[in-house]
């Protein structure tokens, strides 16, 4: 179980999280939405501590991330994959080594066993044949594609998705999440995806949480969340530019 | 009165702001040290960088190595010829080459070459969070990206000096003897009498510090580049003009403490 506890964060005089709560239920789906640069992908950071709060606590089963040394961070980071929003592939190296990256840095498994798990896995987000291509040669979908047979590789038990379905095309962007559904349910992960598109979260979330202004204003299942009444989220989802919520 | 204060408050600023980054750098290079003696070992990383840093160098550094030697021939001539003593420019040229212009020129142009490309090369992984990938995988990125880099700057410094010191005499010997009709003999005794295996060992020492620095400087401002393809464009630009006048700061000290 994850659970950020009153979590502050500035960049500066910017106060990016502001007293922040949220649990994340093992095995289930979490959305988290928000305005564009509103803190999501920030929260995101804090969860694998990319980032560390200015105050608060980062639990993840009764551990506090904030207060581990490196190695001991590196332990728990071995148990979450994460998907960047532009897939954060490296670029020296090619699509097979990419997904290999993981199992040849943590494991001894041979050549062989390496080959294919990549395989593998790469078959399981809908690609073959293509370990051998460098990520420049690739479309968007297919590089998400890729970050996520990475993200995967060694079998995390938590998976972080930053915007997967943002800048995709529609095809694509239910290929992308009925992805996140399988892989979520074939292997009872834990997922935390960060959204901006209104029909995906509904699509793949169990829980949906809004950010807004360093806070969540409205935590629960897509039911809840469709028939609450906030203002704020209430504009938010309707996409409308009259409410709470200022245009800047 | 207001005026002189401001301006005294930004120098001030930019002199601490100075201050911390050196120490910055400083940190990122015990980071280094201690990540490089931590196994497994990323050999492969490793050759890849000194093949890049080292060899694909050469071209540039043979070519600028013999020009200069080529040049400094042509000049120390005129000024010896004043006094009869063409036959001091062979070993003008060997000193000049192994105390100072081999090191230097060779390590200003690898820090344009291989220096701005690490600058680049992190900064572009910084700004497409490949680095953050990194650290999300439990890899460290100073132990894959950076112990390579600076490895393969301190090792092959030197090699690439030997190179230009070589070919800076050549050049030297070249114009001298065949254009400016200096006596072969003396030319060439001249250089084995006064130029000995210290220069150039001191001279190699200095492409050791001065590989260190320029790798080291490029990674740090490629590591800590921020704001996208500007960002990354600035930290290339500063790791350059830094490394570039570090070295040239450092070879005084280095010239003053060794020579």
């Amino acid at each position: 179980m994850i659970r950020l506890v009153d979590i502050h964060k500035s960049f500066g005089k910017q106060k990016v999280l502001d007293g922040l709560n949220l649990d994340i239920e093992d095995g289930k789906t979490t959305v988290i939405i928000g305005r564009s640069g509103g803190g999501k992908s920030v929260l995101l950071k804090h969860v694998i501590g990319l980032l560390k709060p200015d105050s608060g606590q980062v639990l993840i089963d009764d551990v506090d991330m904030t207060k581990l040394n490196e190695r001991d961070l590196n332990e728990i980071r071995k148990r979450f994959g994460m998907l960047f929003q532009e897939a954060a592939l490296f670029d020296s190296m090619t699509v097979g080594e990419n997904v290999a990256f993981p199992l040849r840095e943590h494991t001894k498994m041979t050549e062989k066993e390496i080959r294919q798990i990549v395989s593998d896995r790469l078959r399981s987000v809908g690609l073959t044949g293509v370990e051998e291509k460098m990520p420049s040669e690739l479309s968007g979908g297919m590089k998400k594609r890729v970050g996520l047979a990475r993200a995967i590789a060694l079998r995390p038990e938590i998976v972080l998705f930053d915007e997967p379905t943002t800048g995709l095309d529609p095809v694509m962007t239910e290929a992308i999440n009925q992805l996140i559904m399988d892989t979520q349910k074939n292997f009872n992960l834990t997922c935390i995806v960060i959204s901006h598109d209104i029909e995906s979260i509904f699509r793949i979330g169990h829980r949906i949480a809004m950010l807004y202004e360093g806070k969540i204003i409205e935590y629960g299942t897509p039911e809840v969340i469709r028939t609450s009444t906030d203002p704020v989220l209430v504009q938010f989802l309707s996409g409308s530019i009259n409410g709470p919520i200022m245009i800047l | 009165m207001n005026r002189i204060s401001a301006a005294a408050d930004e120098l001030g600023r930019s002199i601490m702001a100075g201050v911390e980054e050196m120490g910055k750098i400083l940190l990122l290079f015990l980071s280094v040290v201690a990540w490089m003696f931590r196994p497994p070992l990323k050999a492969r990383n490793i050759l890849k960088q000194m093949e890049f840093v080292g060899v694909k160098s050469i071209f540039v550094v043979v070519l600028t190595g013999s020009f200069t030697g080529m040049v400094m021939a042509l000049q120390s001539y005129h000024g010896f010829h004043m006094f009869s003593a063409e036959s001091l420019v062979g070993s003008t040229v060997a000193l000049g080459m192994t105390r100072e212009l081999g090191p230097v020129l060779t390590a200003l142009m690898v820090t344009a070459r291989a220096g701005s490309a690490m600058a680049a090369e992190l900064g572009t992984m910084r700004v497409t969070e490949q680095i953050d990938a990194l650290y999300v995988m439990a890899a460290n990125p100073v132990k894959h990206l950076i112990v390579p880099r600076v490895i393969a700057g301190v090792l092959m410094l030197p090699l690439l000096t030997v190179v230009s010191d070589f070919v800076g005499i050549i050049g030297g010997y070249f114009v001298g003897v065949h254009l400016l009709h200096i006596n072969e003999g003396v030319f060439l005794k001249n250089i084995t009498r006064m130029v000995d295996l210290n220069d150039l060992y001191n001279g190699l020492i200095k492409a050791a510090c001065f590989g260190l620095i320029l790798s080291v400087i490029g990674c740090y401002k490629g590591f800590n580049a921020s704001g996208g393809a500007e960002g990354v464009g600035k930290a290339t630009t500063d790791a350059v003009v830094f490394s570039s006048i570090t070295i040239l700061i450092s070879d005084y000290f280095l010239t003053a403490i060794m020579f």
